[in-house]
C-alpha cells in the first residue's frame, strides 16, 4: 500500500496536469488547430487576422454565453437565432419612425421578452425547452418574414454602420463586449447566488427545489438573459452589415451549441464554464477561419464541423469514463 | 355521459380543436373541404409525413433524430443524379442503401457508442449537408430525360384516383403501426423509451433498438427522397434544409413524448397532417405565407401544454 502512495506523490503534479488538461481539452485543442493553421498558411498567424477571428467569433461568442447559463441550467434554447433576427429588424426598421437609439433599445426589449416567454412557458408548463424552443424558432422566424415583408431592411442612415467601428489595437469593439459579456457572467457564475443556482438547478432540481430554490423563477430569469443576449448579437450584426435580412442567424442556433459543446459543457445540466465556452467559440471562429484562409471549399468547412462535433463527443465519453475509474 | 364526455375530451382535445378549425376554415373558404384540395393537401404532407414515420420510432426510444432534413436533401440529389446516370431503378435500390447507411451509422453513434443524440444528429445535419454539396459541386441537378421515364409515378402517379405518394405514405404508416403494436421490435421500442433501465434488466438489448429505430429513419427518409425527386424532377442543394423542424412538430403535435415511451404512428399521422391541413387553410383564407408558422408555433405549445396538463391532471407544473 505504502508502496503504490509514494508513487502516486511521485507522479502527483504530472497526473494534475493531465487531469487539468484532460478536463480542458478544448484548450489542446485550440491550440493544436492554431499551429496547424500557422503551419498550412502564412496569413493565419498576423495581428489583423486574429483580430478578425476575434470579431467572427464574437457573434456566435455573444450567443453561446446565454446558450451555457441555459445549458447548465439542463435546458435549451433553439431559438436565439430567430431573436436575433428579430431584433437587428427591429433596430433598422424601426429607425425611421423614432431614431436610432430608440430603436436599439426596442430590438434589446423584444429579444428579452422572447426569451422571458419562453422561460415562462418552460418554468409554467413543465413542458421540455426542447419543445417550447422549436416552437419558437418556427414562430418567431414567421414573425420576422411577417414584419420584414420578406425584404432585406436596409438601414436609413450609413453611420449607424460606424458605431461599432472602435479598435482597441487589432480587437474590435464586437469582440471586446463579448469577452466583456463572457466575464461578466463567468464572474456570475462563480461569484453569485445566481450562478450556484444555476449549477444546482441543472445537477438536481428536485434537490435544489427542496432546498428552497425558486425554480421557477430561476430558469425565466436565465431564458431571459439568453434571449437579450441574442438581441445584443443581432443589433451588432445589424451595426456591421447595415442590412436585415429576414434569414439572419438561420441555423446558427445550431453553431452556437456546437461551441457551446464543444467547450465541454454538458446538454444534461449541472456542468460548465464560460471559460470552457470562449474555448469551444474560440475554436469554432478558428477553424472556420483557417479553412477559408487555405480556400478550401464549403462543403469542407460543414464536413469539418460535424466531424469535430462527433470527435468532441467521443473524446469526452473516453476522457470522463478514465477519470471516473 | 358527462364524465365520458369530459373524459374524451381531455384524451382527444387536439382532435376535437382540430375539427373546429377546419368547421372555421370551410365556413370561410369554399374551396377548402373539397375532394381536390383534400388530396393536395395529403400529397404535400406525404413526403414529410413518411419521413415523421420514421423519426416517430427514433422519438419513442427517447432520442431524435435532427439529421433527417439534411438527409433528404442528399437522397434526393443522389436519387435524381443516379436516375440520369444509371437508370431509374438502380438509382432508387442505392438511395435507401445510402439512407439505410446513414440511419445506422447515426444508430451506431446513438446506440452503441452512447453518444448525445441530439449533438451527433446536429452534427450529421451539418456533414450530410457538406456531403450534399460536395457530391453535387453546388449546382443543382435535375432529371434529363423527364418525359420518359417511369420514375415519376412515385411523386405524380395515381392509383384508384388517389395520388400514389399518399398511399405510399399511408401504406407506410399502417406497416409501421402493425410493427409497433404487433411485434417483439415494437414492444422493444415502447420498452427502451418507457424505462431503459428496466428494460435492460428484462433482457432487452437497448442498444440494438435504437441502433433499428435509426435505421427505419433513415430508409423512411430515403422513401421521401424518392418521392421528393420524383416530383420535383430535380434536386436543389436545399431541398430539404428545415424538414427535421416540420417533422418533428408533425410528430410532437401527434402527442407522441420527446422522452419517449409514449405516442403512436397514428399520432403522428394526424399531427403532420394537422400542420398541412393548417398551412393550407391560412393560405386558402389569404394569410400571408408566414403567417403558418407563427400559427405552428401556437398550436404546438397549445398543443403539448393541453396533452401535458391532461395527463399530470393540472394545468400548471
Amino acid at each position: 500500500m505504502s508502496h503504490t502512495s509514494t508513487v502516486t506523490t511521485d507522479r502527483s503534479p504530472a497526473l494534475a496536469a493531465l487531469s487539468w488538461l484532460l478536463r480542458n481539452h478544448i484548450w489542446v485543442f485550440l491550440a493544436l488547430t492554431i499551429i496547424v493553421f500557422s503551419l498550412a498558411s502564412p496569413y493565419f498567424l498576423t495581428l489583423n487576422n486574429l483580430g478578425n477571428i476575434l470579431t467572427q467569433g464574437a457573434f456566435i461568442g455573444i450567443l453561446a454565453i446565454g446558450m451555457t447559463m441555459v445549458m447548465i441550467d439542463g435546458e435549451i434554447d433553439l431559438s436565439v437565432g430567430a431573436v436575433l433576427a428579430l431584433a437587428s429588424a427591429l433596430a433598422i426598421g424601426l429607425q425611421d419612425h423614432m431614431g436610432v437609439w430608440p430603436a436599439v433599445f426596442l430590438g434589446l426589449m423584444s429579444g428579452a421578452a422572447l426569451g422571458f416567454l419562453n422561460g415562462s412557458l418552460v418554468a409554467l408548463s413543465g413542458m421540455h425547452s426542447f419543445i417550447v424552443t422549436l416552437g419558437g424558432l418556427i414562430g418567431i422566424r414567421g414573425l420576422v418574414f411577417v414584419y420584414t415583408g420578406e425584404n432585406a431592411l436596409m438601414v436609413p442612415d450609413f453611420s449607424y454602420t460606424e458605431i461599432p467601428e472602435i479598435y482597441l489595437g487589432p480587437v474590435s469593439l464586437t469582440a471586446i463586449i463579448f469577452f466583456g459579456l463572457a466575464l461578466l457572467f463567468q464572474w456570475v457564475l462563480s461569484s453569485t447566488r445566481h450562478g450556484r443556482e444555476t449549477y444546482a438547478v441543472g445537477d438536481n432540481i428536485e434537490a435544489a427545489h427542496d432546498a428552497g430554490i425558486n425554480v421557477k423563477r430561476h430558469k425565466i430569469i436565465n431564458f431571459t438573459l439568453c434571449g437579450t443576449l441574442a438581441a445584443v448579437c443581432g443589433i451588432l450584426l445589424s451595426m456591421r452589415l447595415g442590412t436585415a435580412e429576414p434569414n439572419a442567424g438561420r441555423i446558427w442556433e445550431l453553431w452556437t451549441i456546437i461551441a457551446v459543446v464543444l467547450g465541454g459543457t454538458r446538454l444534461q445540466g449541472g456542468f460548465g464554464s464560460l471559460w470552457m465556452t470562449i474555448g469551444g467559440v474560440l475554436t469554432l471562429a478558428v477553424l472556420r477561419n483557417g479553412l477559408r484562409l487555405l480556400n478550401t471549399p464549403n462543403y469542407v468547412e460543414l464536413m469539418v464541423m460535424g466531424s469535430v462535433l462527433i470527435l468532441a463527443l467521443v473524446l469526452d465519453k473516453i476522457l470522463n469514463r478514465r477519470e471516473a475509474t | 355521459m358527462e364524465q365520458r364526455f369530459k373524459r374524451l375530451l381531455r384524451r382527444h382535445g387536439l382532435v376535437v380543436a382540430f375539427l373546429v378549425f377546419l368547421a372555421g376554415v370551410a365556413f370561410n373558404a369554399d374551396a377548402f373541404l373539397t375532394p381536390g384540395n383534400i388530396l393536395d393537401v395529403l400529397r404535400q404532407v406525404s413526403i414529410t409525413g413518411m419521413m415523421a414515420v420514421g423519426v416517430t420510432f427514433v422519438v419513442l426510444t427517447g432520442r431524435l433524430d435532427l439529421s433527417v432534413g439534411s438527409l433528404l436533401t442528399l437522397l434526393t440529389v443522389i436519387v435524381v443524379d443516379q436516375h440520369n446516370v444509371a437508370g431509374p431503378f438502380p438509382a432508387i435500390v442505392m438511395t435507401l442503401i445510402a439512407g439505410l447507411c446513414i440511419g445506422a451509422f447515426n444508430g451506431l453513434l446513438v446506440g452503441f457508442v452512447g453518444l448525445n443524440a441530439l449533438i451527433v444528429t446536429l452534427a450529421m445535419l451539418s456533414f450530410l449537408q457538406g456531403l450534399v454539396l460536395f457530391y453535387s459541386g453546388g449546382s443543382n441537378v435535375n432529371v434529363e430525360n423527364a418525359q420518359d421515364t417511369w420514375f415519376a409515378v412515385f411523386g405524380r402517379g395515381e392509383f384508384l384516383g388517389l395520388p400514389l405518394p399518399v398511399i405510399l405514405f399511408l401504406v407506410g404508416a399502417v406497416i409501421a403501426g402493425l410493427v409497433l403494436q404487433f411485434t417483439t421490435f415494437g414492444r422493444r421500442v415502447y420498452g427502451v423509451g418507457g424505462n431503459e433501465t428496466a428494460s435492460i434488466f428484462s433482457g432487452i438489448d437497448a442498444r440494438w433498438t435504437v441502433f433499428w429505430t435509426y435505421v427505419i429513419s433513415g430508409f423512411t427518409t430515403g422513401v421521401a427522397a424518392i418521392i421528393m425527386g420524383s416530383r420535383v424532377m430535380g434536386a436543389q442543394n436545399t431541398i430539404g434544409q428545415g424538414y427535421e423542424l416540420t417533422v418533428l412538430a408533425g410528430v410532437i403535435l401527434g402527442g407522441t413524448s420527446l422522452l419517449g415511451g409514449s405516442g403512436s404512428i397514428w399520432r403522428t399521422v394526424i399531427g403532420i397532417s394537422m400542420l398541412g391541413f393548417i398551412q393550407n387553410g391560412l393560405l386558402l383564407l389569404g394569410f400571408p405565407y408566414y403567417v403558418q408558422w407563427l400559427v405552428t408555433w401556437a398550436v404546438i405549445i397549445v398543443a403539448v401544454w393541453i396533452d401535458l396538463g391532461a395527463k399530470r391532471g393540472r394545468i400548471f407544473a
